[in-house]
């Protein structure tokens, strides 16, 4: 029962309550949207917090995006032992750059009154929520090898069935507690995504990279453009 | 020719007081919130002085503005690559201690403060933290050259300047300062804009005031590193970066801006200029030593008939037209030539124009040690003059003295002039040689005289109709529109999640 509250019904949730609010947020309250950057207040911890954090979450992102995609493959790279070394330690590295931004973050808004007045309880939730998924991830990854071997048959599968509405919780439901720990902070994490600050990755700046460097915004349409004048 | 109107300013230093009403005023209307208590859209500052935020000309530091680089402009710090590259901690980002941190007192306790033997006082508070704080800086920190060893000597601006002038500066330091009051330029190309990833700053079409849009910023706080003059400033509270908006609801209703209404001093003027936006990438470009020039040339006749021609053409409507052949900042920058961009060579093309102070040498410490306040000359000549022309250069010129000494030189020659007029004791022949030496005819003199010396209300501030009903007309339901002022956003700015 608990199980398939946790595994079959949470992700809905998740996913579901991830969207909508997301959509509503951006179309009636886009003034919330941003990185609520704290550089402002502290701006020397926060190098060695902020950039590790982000560089690790990103390529922790594109590591289990890559396995979900692409399991089969990522089973054929595992092949040569050699190859699975070369994933595991990146993933390793990857976590542990993630756990020391944010254990730099953390320590930094805790050291600093000016953060710390700055801090919603929304922050105290992401922080949370991300230091469970990074240990019992590191927890995974040193604890039960090789974490990138047996991912892309039990959880990606599970995934898959979710995806397709048909969840098949038996495929994770015998995961160490660590892992089945990893998943539900997983959709939480999903879920809560859209109440946080967390949205801003949902509009990284992307087309800057594409746009005319100056932008100007007319009140009203140039007459010339008008037919008849 | 691609013809637009700027609403451009002139504020005429020479005239400045440094009273700070302006900033006051500002203040009250635009900033008295949390999280921009440490903003200063419109701040003056003591020159020579490091300003606010502390060295904001230092671009070795703070790399705003663009470079000319051999395929074309590149913001210094930020931009398109070296913005990705520096997202997640932005090295050139100045923090709040750059600024000050802002301070309010703990009045509270003078009337709740138990009986005891010492008066009780209030305590300063941090409007941050709440907690009490000691303060190490503030707004106008520098203000009259205070702890000039510190702050004046710092002065970006003196880098050029002579060993040997330096010291004959700092020898009467306590005579000689002038005030800079500073809003956002308003730039042709300002490179916050350029270096907003997210689109929320964006320049007017209709009047060139440059914006950002709060629903579009998402504190990727480029546009604070960008910004050569520190003109955009981060709201630490809301995540979302803000600067002066030229008061455009004011201007829409047809009332000069908070800071030009209040100006004791009279410095500040107002209008509308028409300019050739085709040519604002080539003259960005310009070699330093003919920015100025380049820059002003790019102001267009508004009496030309091809101008007027072409404006129309591009939907600039005859009032509008109109009052640009009236704007006082058409006779400051191009009639008369005595109002310069500061600091020019950051290539933003800024639309807020200085009048450079002539600050003469009235008196000179004599070689018995006392000070001779008769001299030959009324006003002496203006390499006297006690700040330095390389530094005025510096600010005014892009380094270059030419229009500086133009400026100068031709203020100087209407002041002789004027004197002649008024009391007779500086021969005519004089005046009118200083005069025509300056490239100034006496008809000019006076009408230099007269809006700069007289200047009624409505002869500085020279309002275009902003046509604001041609924006809601553009709407289907004009009525649904009713009491919108163009705010943006009506309801209360609160952090996000």
């Amino acid at each position: 029962m608990l199980n398939t509250l946790l595994f079959a019904v949470l992700p809905y949730v998740a996913v579901v309550l991830f969207l909508l609010v997301s959509i509503h947020r951006y179309r009636k309250e886009p003034f919330t949207f941003s990185s609520l950057s704290s550089q402002f207040l502290e701006s020397r911890q926060l190098f060695w917090g902020s950039v590790p954090f982000h560089i690790g979450l990103v390529l922790l992102f594109f590591g289990h995006l890559i396995g979900f995609l692409f399991p089969s493959q990522v089973t054929m790279w595992n092949g040569v032992p050699v190859r699975l070394f070369i994933l595991e330690a990146s993933g390793l590295i990857a976590g542990l750059l993630t756990l020391v931004g944010l254990v730099g973050l953390i320590v930094r808004r805790l050291g600093s009154a000016r953060l710390r007045i700055n801090t919603s309880s929304t922050d105290i939730g992401v922080y949370l929520v991300l230091m469970v998924q990074i240990v019992t991830g590191l927890w995974i990854a040193l604890g039960y090898r090789w974490g990138s071997a047996w991912y892309t048959h039990t959880a990606v599968p599970y995934l898959w069935s979710v995806a397709r509405f048909a969840p098949e919780i038996e495929r994770v439901v015998e995961l160490p507690l660590v892992a089945r720990i990893h998943i539900v902070g997983a959709w939480t994490f999903v879920g809560l995504f859209s109440f946080t600050r967390l949205v801003h990755l949902l509009v990284a700046p992307v087309p800057y990279l594409w746009r005319p460097v100056q932008l100007v915004i007319w009140n009203r349409e140039r007459r010339h453009r008008r037919p008849g004048n | 020719m691609d013809v637009r109107a700027q609403v451009s300013m002139v504020f005429h230093l020479d005239k400045c007081i440094g009273c700070h009403t302006c900033s006051v005023a500002c203040k009250n209307v635009w900033t008295d919130r949390r999280g921009a208590e440490y903003m200063w859209w419109n701040n003056v500052e003591t020159k020579p002085g490091t300003g606010y935020p502390t060295g904001w000309e230092d671009q070795s530091k703070y790399k705003g503005g663009f470079e000319k680089k051999e395929d074309g402009l590149e913001l210094r710090a930020v931009g398109k690559v070296r913005g990705a590259l520096t997202v997640f901690h932005n090295p050139n980002f100045p923090v709040i201690d750059d600024y000050y941190e802002p301070f309010t007192f703990d009045y509270q306790n003078l009337f709740d403060a138990k009986e005891g033997a010492d008066q009780p006082i209030a305590r300063p508070v941090s409007m941050i933290t709440g907690k009490p704080m000691e303060i190490e800086s503030g707004p106008n920190w520098d203000d009259d050259l205070a702890g000039s060893k510190h702050y004046a000597a710092h002065d970006p601006n003196l880098a050029n300047v002579s060993a040997e002038e330096r010291e004959a500066l700092f020898d009467i330091e306590r005579l000689v300062f002038f005030y800079l009051p500073r809003i956002c330029n308003h730039c042709l190309n300002p490179s916050c804009v350029a270096a907003c990833p997210s689109g929320a700053l964006y320049k007017r079409g209709e009047d060139g005031i440059v914006l950002l849009n709060q629903e579009r910023c998402r504190a990727w706080r480029f546009c604070v590193t960008a910004c050569p003059y520190k003109k955009t400033y981060f709201n630490w509270s809301t995540g979302k970066s803000e600067k002066c908006i030229l008061c455009y609801p004011r201007l829409e209703s047809g009332q000069a801006p908070a800071c030009f209404h209040s100006c004791v001093g009279r410095i500040r003027y107002l209008g509308m200029v028409l300019y050739d936006a085709d040519r604002i990438e080539q003259v960005a470009q310009t070699e330093d030593h003919d920015l100025v020039d380049a820059q002003r040339s790019l102001i267009l006749d508004p009496n030309d008939p091809k101008v007027i021609a072409d404006a129309k053409r591009n939907g600039i409507s005859d009032d509008v037209i109109a009052s640009a052949q009236r704007s006082p900042v058409y006779r400051y920058v191009i009639e008369w030539g005595l109002a310069l961009p500061l600091h020019a060579e950051h290539r933003t093309l800024p639309m807020l124009f200085y009048v450079p102070p002539l600050l003469p040498v009235m008196a000179q410490k004599s070689e018995n040690g006392h000070y001779d306040t008769t001299h030959d000359d009324f006003l002496g000549s203006i390499d006297q003059y006690r700040l330095p022309l390389q530094y005025m250069a510096s600010m005014f010129g892009a380094g270059n003295e030419a229009p500086v000494r133009y400026a100068l030189r031709k203020q100087l020659a209407v002041r002789y002039y004027r004197r002649a007029v008024t009391t007779g004791d500086i021969p005519q022949e004089q005046a009118d040689r200083l005069l025509k030496e300056a490239g100034c005819t006496p008809e000019e003199a006076d009408r230099i005289y007269h809006l700069t010396a007289l200047a009624p209300f409505d002869d500085r501030f020279v309002i275009p109709p902003m046509h604001r009903e041609e924006a809601i007309e553009m709407l289907d339901e004009p009525l649904e529109a009713k009491g919108f002022a163009g705010m943006g956003i009506r309801k209360r700015p609160e952090r996000g999640a």
